[in-house]
C-alpha cells in the first residue's frame, strides 16, 4: 500500500486556526501580566485572517481530502464565514463583560478559539471520526468555558449538568454510529449514502442506529424532550459564555444535522422524518409555553431558543434541498439575532449586577430610548414580526414544510409563533409602559459596545428589508 | 465460536447499565462519570465486534479515537467535580439543584 500525501489546501483555515490557538495559548501566559488585551487582539486578528483565507479561496466545487474524511464545499464555506462573523461579534461583546466583571480573560478567548476550530472541523466533516472529533473539540472547550468563573456556585453547577448531559449525548450518538458502521461497513458519508441506496445494508440495524443518532443530535441542539440542560446552562453560565454558546455552536450543530441526515443517510428519510416531526412539534410547543413562565431573560431566551430549534427542524422535515436551505437561513438569522439578544444583556451588566431579569428592563424607554429601541428590534425579530429578518426566516421554513405536504405541522408552527409573540411583547411592554425600579441612569458599559449593538440591531432591520441576497446565498449553497 | 450477536448483546447490556447509572443514581457525581465511561466502552465493544466480523480495520481505528477523547473528557469532568466540591463541600447529585425551571 502506497502512502499518498493528502492535499492540505482545503484545510488551510483549520490549520491556521489550530496553530494560532496553540501559539496564543502559550503566549498568553507571558502576555497576560504585561500587555492588557494582547490575547484579545491576537484572537480577533486570527479570526480575520481565517475569514480572509476563506473568502479568497471561496469555491463552488466540492473538494474531498484526507482520504475523504474532510470536505470543502460551498455549504461549508458559507457556514464557516458566518461562524467567523458571529464569533468576532461574540468576542467583542465578551471582552467588555470580562473587563467589567474582573474575570480571567485569556483562557476565555483561547478556549473560544479552540471552540471555533471544533465548529470548523464539524462543519467540514465527511466521516464519523472527523465529525466526532469536531464535536468533542467544540464541546470540551465549552464545558470549560461554562466553569470558568470558579467561585460561582451556579456556573459550576451549570457546567456539571452540561458536562454530564453533553457526554451522554455524545455516547448515544456514538452508539448509533457504531450501528450504522456495522450495517454499512463504512464510516465515510458519501459511501454510506451509496451503500444505503443500493439496499445492501440491514434495514433494522440501520433504523436502530438512526434513532440513537437523532437522539444525540437533539441533545446537542437542545430540542425537546432532550432540552433540560439549555435553560440551566444559559442561566447559570456567565453571560459572556451564554452569548458564546447560544450563537456559533448552533451553526455547527445545524451543519452536523445536515451532514448526518442529508449527506449520509438521505436513504433513511422515512425513518428519521417521523422522529424529527415529533421533536420539532414538541420543541415549538414547549418553547412557546414554558417561556411565558420565566422572569429571567437568559432563561426566557433559552426557551425561545428551544422554540427556534423546533422551527429550524421544519426545514429538515421537508427533507429537500430547498428545505435544508431554508433551515440554513433560519439558523444564520438565529445566530445573528442571538448575538444581539444576549449582547444587550452583556452590554448592560456591570460589576455585581447582571441585568438579566425582565424586571430590570422596566421603564428602559424613559432612561435610555435608543437602547429600548434596539431591544424592541431584537424582540420583534425573534417573534417574527415584519419587516425584521426573523419574519423571513419563519416564513421560509413554513413555506418549505407546506411544499413537502405537511400543512398540519405548518398550522401548529403558526399557532406557537403567535403564542411566543406574547412573551417577547411582554418585554417590550415592560420597557415602554412600566415604571423603572432602578435608581440612576442605565447605560451601556462602553462606547464600542454601543456601536456594536446598534450595528447588529440595524443589521436585523436591513436584512429584513433586503433579504434576497442572503436567501439566495443559502439556496445556492445546498 | 462466539457470534456477532453475542458481542452486540454484551454491548447493549453495558449500555443499559450505564443508562441506569446515569438516571437512577442520586448519590455521587463520580458514579455519573463512571457511567459515561461505561457508555463509551459499550460503543467500543460494538465497533470492535463489527470491525472483526466485517474484516475491516476502520472500526478499530475509531476505537482509538474514542479512547483518547474519553480520557480528555474524563479530565474535564473531574476538574468540574473538584470545582463543585470546592463550592458546595459535597458531590451529591441531590445538592445540585439550585437552578430550576
Amino acid at each position: 500500500m502506497n502512502f499518498v500525501i493528502p492535499s492540505f489546501a482545503p484545510a488551510i483555515p483549520e490549520i491556521v486556526l489550530l496553530v494560532m490557538a496553540s501559539l496564543i495559548l502559550v503566549a498568553d501566559t507571558f502576555w497576560s501580566k504585561r500587555f492588557q488585551n494582547a490575547t484579545y487582539y491576537a484572537i480577533q486578528a486570527t479570526l480575520l485572517v481565517v475569514g480572509y483565507l476563506l473568502l479568497t479561496s471561496f469555491t463552488a466545487e466540492t473538494v474531498y481530502t484526507f482520504n475523504d474524511s474532510f470536505v470543502r464545499d460551498s455549504f461549508a464555506d458559507v457556514m464557516k464565514l458566518f461562524t467567523i462573523a458571529v464569533s468576532l461579534g461574540v468576542f467583542m461583546f465578551a471582552r467588555e463583560y470580562l473587563a467589567q466583571h474582573k474575570f480571567v480573560s485569556g483562557e476565555f478567548f483561547v478556549l473560544g478559539l479552540f471552540g471555533v476550530l471544533g465548529m470548523f472541523v464539524l462543519i467540514s466533516a465527511n466521516n464519523f471520526i472527523t465529525l466526532f472529533l469536531g464535536l468533542e473539540i467544540m464541546s470540551l472547550a465549552i464545558y470549560a468555558m461554562v466553569a470558568l468563573r470558579k467561585y460561582d456556585g451556579m456556573a459550576v453547577e451549570a457546567a456539571m449538568k452540561y458536562f454530564v448531559l453533553g457526554a451522554l449525548a455524545t455516547g448515544m450518538m456514538l452508539y448509533g454510529i457504531s450501528m450504522v458502521y456495522g450495517a454499512t461497513g463504512s464510516i465515510t458519508f458519501t459511501e454510506i449514502k451509496e451503500i444505503i441506496a443500493s439496499g445492501q445494508a440491514d434495514g433494522i440495524v440501520l433504523a436502530f442506529g438512526v434513532v440513537f443518532i437523532v437522539i444525540g443530535l437533539a441533545f446537542k441542539l437542545g430540542a425537546v424532550p432532550f432540552h433540560m440542560w439549555m435553560p440551566d446552562v444559559y442561566h447559570g453560565a456567565p453571560t459572556a459564555v451564554t452569548l458564546y454558546i447560544g450563537t456559533a455552536p448552533k451553526l455547527a450543530g445545524f451543519a452536523m444535522l445536515y451532514r448526518l441526515l442529508y449527506e449520509a443517510m438521505p436513504g433513511l428519510v422515512t425513518d428519521w422524518q417521523q422522529l424529527i416531526i415529533m421533536i420539532s412539534i414538541l420543541s415549538m410547543v414547549v418553547g412557546a409555553i414554558v417561556a411565558i413562565a420565566q422572569d429571567n431573560l437568559k432563561r426566557m431566551l433559552a426557551y425561545s431558543g428551544i422554540g427556534h430549534i423546533g422551527f429550524l427542524l421544519l426545514g429538515v422535515i421537508a427533507a429537500t434541498d430547498n428545505g435544508f436551505s431554508a433551515a440554513m437561513f433560519y439558523i444564520i438569522v438565529y445566530a445573528i439575532t442571538g448575538v444581539a439578544g444576549f449582547g444587550i444583556i452583556v452590554a448592560l451588566s456591570r460589576t455585581g449586577f447582571e441585568f438579566d431579569r425582565i424586571a430590570d428592563f422596566k421603564g428602559l424607554n424613559q432612561k435610555n430610548p435608543w437602547l429600548a429601541l434596539m431591544m424592541l428590534i431584537i424582540m420583534f425579530s425573534m417573534a417574527g414580526i415584519p419587516p425584521f429578518v426573523g419574519f423571513w426566516a419563519k416564513i421560509l421554513v413554513i413555506e418549505e414544510v407546506v411544499a413537502a405536504g405537511f400543512t398540519w405541522i405548518a398550522i401548529i408552527a403558526v399557532i406557537t409563533a403567535v403564542i411566543s409573540a406574547f412573551y417577547y411583547l411582554r418585554v417590550v411592554k415592560a420597557m415602554y409602559f412600566d415604571q423603572s425600579e432602578i435608581k440612576g441612569p442605565v447605560e451601556i458599559i462602553s462606547p464600542s459596545l454601543h456601536w456594536g449593538l446598534s450595528f447588529v440591531a440595524i443589521l436585523l432591520l436591513a436584512l429584513g428589508l433586503l433579504p434576497t441576497q442572503l436567501i439566495d446565498l443559502c439556496y445556492l449553497s445546498i | 465460536m462466539i457470534a456477532l450477536s453475542d458481542y452486540l448483546l454484551f454491548g447493549a447490556v453495558l449500555f443499559m447499565i450505564s443508562m441506569a447509572g446515569i438516571f437512577l443514581n442520586r448519590k455521587n457525581v463520580i458514579v455519573l462519570l463512571m457511567s459515561i465511561e461505561l457508555l463509551l466502552l459499550a460503543v467500543n465493544t460494538n465497533l470492535v465486534a463489527f470491525s472483526h466480523y466485517l474484516n475491516d480495520v476502520t472500526g478499530q481505528i475509531f476505537v482509538f479515537f474514542i479512547l483518547t477523547v474519553a480520557a480528555a473528557e474524563a479530565a474535564i469532568g473531574l476538574a468540574i467535580i473538584v470545582l463543585v466540591f470546592r463550592n458546595r463541600k459535597s458531590i451529591n447529585v441531590d445538592d445540585l439543584g439550585s437552578l430550576k425551571g
